[in-house]
């Protein structure tokens, strides 16, 4: 089973994890910016962490043989805090990297008019940056917050084959499949989806413009959870090609239209001394 | 001729080489990148970002780990008229803003812009900046020509010793022929002898370093058959 995680923060995880999705199939991932659970203050943490996403994280997937893309934007947690509104102005430069796929994750969290502005605006950088756009859907209200980013999305122009909205669930797949955007899914351990509700929303909305992702963070998360939907996929009767187009096929087209994906093999040279990260001393 | 000079020579033979490997689109782009650069210095900080993707980021024919969008970057570098600290305050925002590709490009590019002292010791905060990384790649690209050339020389046999940590060969570092002394042969050994005490290998390529001064082995423990 090859698998594409299309939104996991690895930041988070340890390079056990990365041995353990590489056992499981994944062979490649996005990592979109978000928040790291304490709030930041200013925007040189943000340059810190955006630096981070584009050299650190790849460089240590790629010791794995796991190739690691990232998404860049003022995430909705933070959008609202005037300390880190600055931020706005740095992430052009960082929508011109080879390493980045996406504007993301922008959405709502409380919808406030802070965060409409935010979202507003990324939509326009993404539009400047030819790159498509990943949106987060809140946690609190999350089917008026789903509808919401909707109807921005549509204000912005942006065709909607360029945005994927994420974190859906049963009260939200239907109104996004109608829009034409992708369709993301999130499967924790027990929050937002489980593998069998997966299963049960892919058979009766079917595979086109699906993705499944691990999600995976700080919080309780499991970073196989991609490889356990694939297996609950086949054993309710799906094909290995169905599989293979939630799996890898859907996110690949997604984040190709950046046309900045590049999925030959992580490079072996970038190794030297084993599958392991060196300390330095 | 010196291990410095070499390697500068083999640096600017990519340009040569750099002609053949792109196509016309690559060359077109190249062309006038170069010409706004010329107009102004500063269009190199938009311009860096995007050379994968306008040239390509495949091997460079006849010149072994190096990449394309490399050659091109280093190429743009070249074209700026700056010198000395306003040239290192430019390299700086060019490395500063880079993701890790364009990082290593600055680094690389280093010697050849300071090839006559045009830059001075102001590229030292790039080089000093990329061996306080955890990334073997950038740690190889500063220790290049201009590290050899500019490093002071405790930082250079810290970055030497970082290279053996970090499973850098020392075969990517310049200038040792020249400026690998006592001090650094005294550390050395004194690495191997914790890993060996450890029970852990010790690779084999300080053992040259070592043998220079053979009294610092006095007292320690080394592997097998190393003296």
């Amino acid at each position: 089973m090859r698998i594409f995680d299309p939104h996991i923060h690895m930041t988070s995880r340890t390079t056990d994890d990365y041995e353990a999705m590489y056992t499981a199939g994944v062979r490649a991932v996005v990592e979109p910016a978000f928040w790291l659970g304490q709030p930041r203050t200013s925007p040189d943490t943000f340059v810190d962490y955006f630096d981070s996403l584009l050299g650190w994280e790849p460089y240590r997937a790629s010791q794995f043989g796991i190739r690691h893309h990232c998404t860049i934007a003022l995430n909705p947690k933070e959008a609202g805090d005037p300390r880190c509104r600055p931020v706005l102005d740095l992430v052009p430069r960082y929508l011109a990297k080879d390493g980045v796929v996406a504007v993301g994750e922008v959405g709502y969290d409380s919808m406030t008019p802070e965060e409409d502005e935010a979202f507003a605006a990324q939509l326009e950088m993404a539009r400047n940056a030819d790159l498509p756009v990943l949106v987060h859907t809140p946690h609190r209200d999350k089917a008026a917050g789903t509808r919401r980013s909707l109807d921005v999305v549509r204000e912005s122009g942006l065709p909607p084959e360029r945005v994927l909205i994420d974190h859906l669930n049963e009260t939200t797949v239907a109104m996004v499949k109608e829009s034409g955007c992708w369709m993301g899914f999130s499967v924790y351990p027990d929050t937002k989806m489980d593998e069998d509700r997966m299963v049960r929303i892919l058979k009766e909305y079917g595979t086109e413009r699906m993705l499944v992702n691990s999600a995976a963070d700080w919080g309780r998360s499991d970073p196989l959870k991609t490889r356990r939907v694939g297996e609950a996929m086949l054993a309710a009767g799906f094909t290995d090609v169905d599989v293979e187009t939630v799996l890898w096929d859907n996110p690949v087209a997604f984040y190709a239209q950046s046309g900045r994906l590049d999925l030959a093999e992580a490079e072996p040279a970038a190794c030297y001394a084993g599958n392991t990260i060196e300390r330095g001393g | 001729m010196t291990h410095v000079d070499q390697t500068l020579d083999r640096e600017r033979s990519l340009d040569g080489a750099l002609d053949g490997a792109l196509d016309e689109r690559g060359r077109r782009w190249l062309a006038q990148a170069l010409e706004r650069i010329r107009e102004r210095e500063e269009a190199v900080l938009e311009l860096f970002p995007v050379a994968g993707r306008a040239c390509g980021r495949g091997p460079m024919p006849g010149a072994p780990g190096v990449t394309v969008d490399q050659a091109v970057r280093e190429r743009l570098l070249t074209a700026l008229s700056s010198r000395g600290a306003e040239l290192g305050e430019l390299l700086w925002r060019v490395y500063r803003y880079g993701d890790a590709a364009e990082r290593i490009a600055v680094l690389r590019a280093l010697g050849r812009l300071d090839a006559d002292g045009a830059l001075g010791e102001h590229g030292l905060r790039i080089v000093r900046d990329a061996i306080r990384t955890n990334d073997a790649r950038m740690i190889e690209a500063a220790v290049g020509p201009y590290g050899a050339r500019r490093l002071p020389d405790a930082e250079y046999r810290q970055a030497v010793l970082k290279c053996v940590f970090v499973g850098v060969p020392l075969s990517a570092v310049a200038g040792l022929e020249q400026r690998a002394d006592r001090e650094l042969a005294r550390m050395l050994a004194d690495y191997a002898h914790e890993r060996t005490v450890a029970g852990r290998d010790v690779p084999a390529d300080v053992r040259p370093l070592i043998r220079r001064h053979p009294d610092v082995t006095e007292g320690r423990r080394l592997p097998e058959g190393w003296l």
